[in-house]
């Protein structure tokens, strides 16, 4: 019974989605304020049939309803509670109508979040993420319905969630993943809309501005959840593979991440408009392509659940239409769009662009190394995979350089900056960072020339960033009166950049120093990992919930004193016949301990992994520092009381199409 | 020049130089990266190259897994059911390689044939089979029992 009432909401919210394309819309550009009020109910209406859908969905999983084919095939009623509830979207159906929820949940603060904003822009804005939705919609309601029931034959259990999905990591990953892929649609929305009605303004790029900014947060989690599960859970102590699946989270990321500083140069500078606008679509595009990716069954993995050759063109015809509807109205708006503002050759301006540049040769590089090889196939060209090697040697120099450019872009001012003055400036930043860098070496005992420009380039990133915290800060009552003048939205960039300076210190020094080691042990046995001595005390067994395990014992030892002790295990899961290896890692800020047992060689000797990862920890905890600056950022007044500034200005001289605001730096 | 011309032909060229350094380091790292697949079939007919980093995949022969008691040296044979390749492989196997399970080897083939593999990977999913293997298997079949279908001949021709 319920779960037709799911299918039944689902459909009520593909009707009210169709209304909200077109009715709003209409009032927008008929001038209807009668048709434009549709569009916050039309929204809210949209969200309750697809929260109730999704709840529906839940309960069929808590409480074992195995006549639908979707819970069947993804949960078992020995599965804890907690993973059922996270079962909900451990499979394709589930985990596309968390993606619809996530959008219309987006859809739905926009419409609560936006009282301020002029009501036809609301109205566009809602009447194409009311699009987005209806094409979702349909295609989970016509090819993945998550409530098709197995009648009369019910199943007595279930087949069980994919062990390698049993993990906190998976409860958090999608979830966070799916916030950030799918708010860029909010973005891609205002785009949509001021490209509708030739409004491209400093107004605009503020409204677009913390929209972009919250989903890239929640996308920077996301795609650190994901490798920190990797990580631990099915990586073998690996973080990043350069996998098809993680490029197509890192794709949106990239672009995502230059299309907000060109959402700044937009708003405090009033130029690249035309820029910025094809960044907002081109960042909504990677993130339907990623969702193509993934769910098409054109790459195999662990997240690509079900290769049913009809989702993946439904997908791709989603995805053609949104790029070639948007690049068509891109085409025919974007011209009419004039910059009046002037900014030298060195200039923030210029520092931002090229910010721009390296950001999208990066999103081009790892497109082209994810795209290639499948296009090849498609065309029957051979079968050919690119390796991690690719993507190292060509993204740590553009890396490199984002970092170096990042540091002296710090000082740069609007408009115009002395170049004498700039190199002044940056002359103590770059001694610092460059005796630090070294220390650094030394600390991990060993040059190498790749080592030394990515911590160098991490180094030169805090120190400048940290530099300019001290400067801007001096204050005549005090260095805490200066801090705490201030904006949200500086501490949210300084976050933002001493979030990144950890990542490129993290990634650079776990890669190059990082130590990894497969042994032969038995229990008694010992083995050097760094200067860590691992010694195997014994292996024994363990029943879970769901699984039996082999549960061995580790006794970690740092100069002759016990540091910790570890209990990797082997899983067999007997619902689905299959073995996990669970790691056990002593965690630790500046490096973990790292345990996993591999087959059984023989009776009593097992494969080992042993690993020592220096600051690997600060590639996620990184990840954190930057996505709490974006939350920060967004939480700037600035945003609220420029908002209410705009209203009042435009309700007394409403702006004329492409009239550029004059926006103060 | 007039300024704004000017100025355009500054992120002209911009980007045109981003662009080109993109192609460049794209063109040279592909180069060096791109790992061809060859299944059994070619590589026992000598159509792989020596000493080139390649992946190569196949099942898993029954009986074929050879393990050293001392050190975590492996020896197994991938086949298609027509041809098998040797394969020597140092280190920790994934936790669903088994006998009769399709592999995925990235390594070189040394002068006596013998595949030598960096790193073995075997997919997550007890039922699922790498797509090449898939495709060689059908390949293999097709060449030798035109009419049989793939499964049929992977029976009457590994045992």
């Amino acid at each position: 019974m319920y779960p037709e009432l799911g299918q039944l909401a689902l459909i009520l919210s593909l009707l009210l989605a169709v209304l909200l394309s077109v009715v709003p819309l209409a009032g927008a550009l008929t001038g209807r304020d009668s048709l434009q009020a549709f569009a916050r109910p039309l929204a809210s209406g949209m969200f309750v049939f697809t929260a109730l859908a999704f709840a529906i969905l839940t309960h069929a999983f808590l409480v074992d309803d195995f006549s639908v084919a979707y819970v069947a095939n993804n949960s078992n009623s020995m599965l804890p509670w907690y993973y059922k509830f996270s079962a909900v979207w451990g499979g394709h159906e589930g985990s596309l109508l968390l993606w619809i929820l996530m959008l219309i949940g987006w859809t739905l603060a926009v419409a609560i979040f936006s009282r301020k904003l002029p009501s036809v822009m609301v109205s566009q804005v809602l009447s194409v993420l009311g699009m987005v939705s209806v094409g979702f919609l349909l295609f989970i309601i016509l090819t993945s319905n998550p409530f098709d029931r197995l009648l009369p034959n019910v199943p007595a259990d279930g087949q069980d969630l994919n062990p390698l999905l049993q993990d906190i990591g998976l409860i958090m990953h999608p979830p966070m993943l799916y916030m950030g892929y799918v708010g860029f649609s909010v973005a891609f929305a205002f785009a949509i809309a001021a490209l509708i009605n030739g409004r491209l303004d400093a107004a605009w790029a503020r409204w677009s501005r913390p929209w972009t900014t919250v989903a890239w947060s929640f996308l920077t989690v996301g795609i650190a959840l994901g490798s920190w599960w990797a990580y631990y859970e099915l990586g073998w102590g690996g973080w990043w593979f350069w996998d098809p699946v993680e490029n197509a989270s890192l794709l949106p990321w990239l672009s995502g991440t230059a299309l907000m500083h060109s959402l700044a140069v937009t708003e405090k500078r009033g130029v690249f408009k035309s820029w910025t606008v094809l960044l907002a679509i081109v960042t909504f595009a990677l993130s339907l392509l990623g969702t193509f990716l993934v769910r098409s069954g054109v790459l195999t993995s662990v997240h690509a659940f079900a290769s049913d050759p009809e989702r993946g063109s439904f997908l791709l015809a989603l995805l053609g239409i949104t790029i070639l509807a948007s690049l068509t109205l891109y085409a025919f708006r974007a011209p009419v769009v004039h910059v009046r503002s002037r900014y030298g050759s060195l200039s923030r301006e210029i520092f931002l662009l090229l910010n721009n540049v390296l950001l999208v040769s990066a999103t081009m590089l790892v497109a082209i190394g994810t795209l290639y090889p499948l296009v090849l196939d498609y065309l029957d060209l051979g079968k050919l995979s690119i390796g991690e090697p690719f993507f190292n040697t060509t993204f740590s120099p553009l890396a490199v350089a984002t970092g170096l450019l990042l540091g002296a872009g710090i000082f740069s001012r609007w408009k115009k900056t002395d170049g004498g003055w700039l190199a002044r400036k940056l002359l103590w930043p770059l001694a610092v960072s460059l005796i630090a860098s070294a220390g650094v070496m030394i600390g991990y005992g060993g040059f190498a020339p790749w080592a030394f420009l990515g911590v160098f380039a991490a180094m030169w990133v805090a120190v400048a960033t940290a530099w300019d915290l001290w400067d801007k800060s001096a204050s005549r009552k005090g260095r805490w009166h200066g801090l705490k003048r201030q904006s949200r939205s500086y501490w949210g960039m300084v976050l933002g950049h001493l979030g990144l300076a950890m990542v490129m210190a993290g990634a650079t020094v776990v890669s190059n120093y990082g130590i990894e080691r497969d042994v032969r042990m038995q229990p008694g046995d010992r083995a050097m990992v760094g200067d860590y001595e691992i010694v195997f005390t014994d292996i024994g067994e363990r029943r879970g919930p769901n699984f039996t395990a082999q549960y061995g014992s580790f006794n970690v030892y740092l100069d002759g004193e016990l540091v910790t002790d570890l209990h990797p295990e082997k899983r067999q899961y007997p619902v689905g016949m299959s073995v996990m290896t669970e790691a056990d890692i002593d965690a630790g800020l500046f490096r973990d301990i790292f345990v996993a047992i591999g087959e059984r060689i023989s009776d009593d000797a097992w494969a080992i992994r042993l690993q020592y990862k220096p600051l690997v920890r600060w590639l996620w905890l990184g990840s954190l520092v930057m996505a709490i600056g974006g939350f920060l950022a967004i939480a700037d007044k600035r945003y609220r009381i420029r908002v209410r500034d705009e209203e009042a200005v435009k309700s007394g001289e409403p702006a004329a199409p492409g009239k550029v605001a004059e926006a103060s730096s | 020049m007039h300024p704004i011309r000017k100025k355009r032909l500054t992120i002209v060229l911009f980007l045109v130089a981003g662009i080109a350094i993109a192609v460049g380091l794209t063109t040279y790292a592909l180069r060096q990266n791109i790992n061809l697949f060859y299944d059994p079939t070619e590589i026992a007919a000598g159509n792989a190259p020596v000493d080139v980093r390649i992946r190569a995949g196949g099942m898993v022969e029954e009986g074929s897994v050879a393990r050293d008691t001392d050190s975590l040296k492996v020896n197994f044979r991938v086949t298609d059911y027509a041809a098998s390749v040797p394969v020597q492989y140092e280190g920790i196997l994934p936790d669903l390689f088994a006998e009769g399970q399709g592999v995925v080897a990235m390594g070189r083939l040394n002068e006596q044939g013998v595949f030598v593999a960096d790193q073995v990977l075997a997919k997550h999913d007890e039922n699922y089979m790498p797509p090449e293997v898939a495709e060689a298997l059908e390949r293999s079949s097709k060449g030798q029992h035109k009419s049989a279908d793939v499964e049929k001949a992977a029976e009457t021709t590994a045992y």
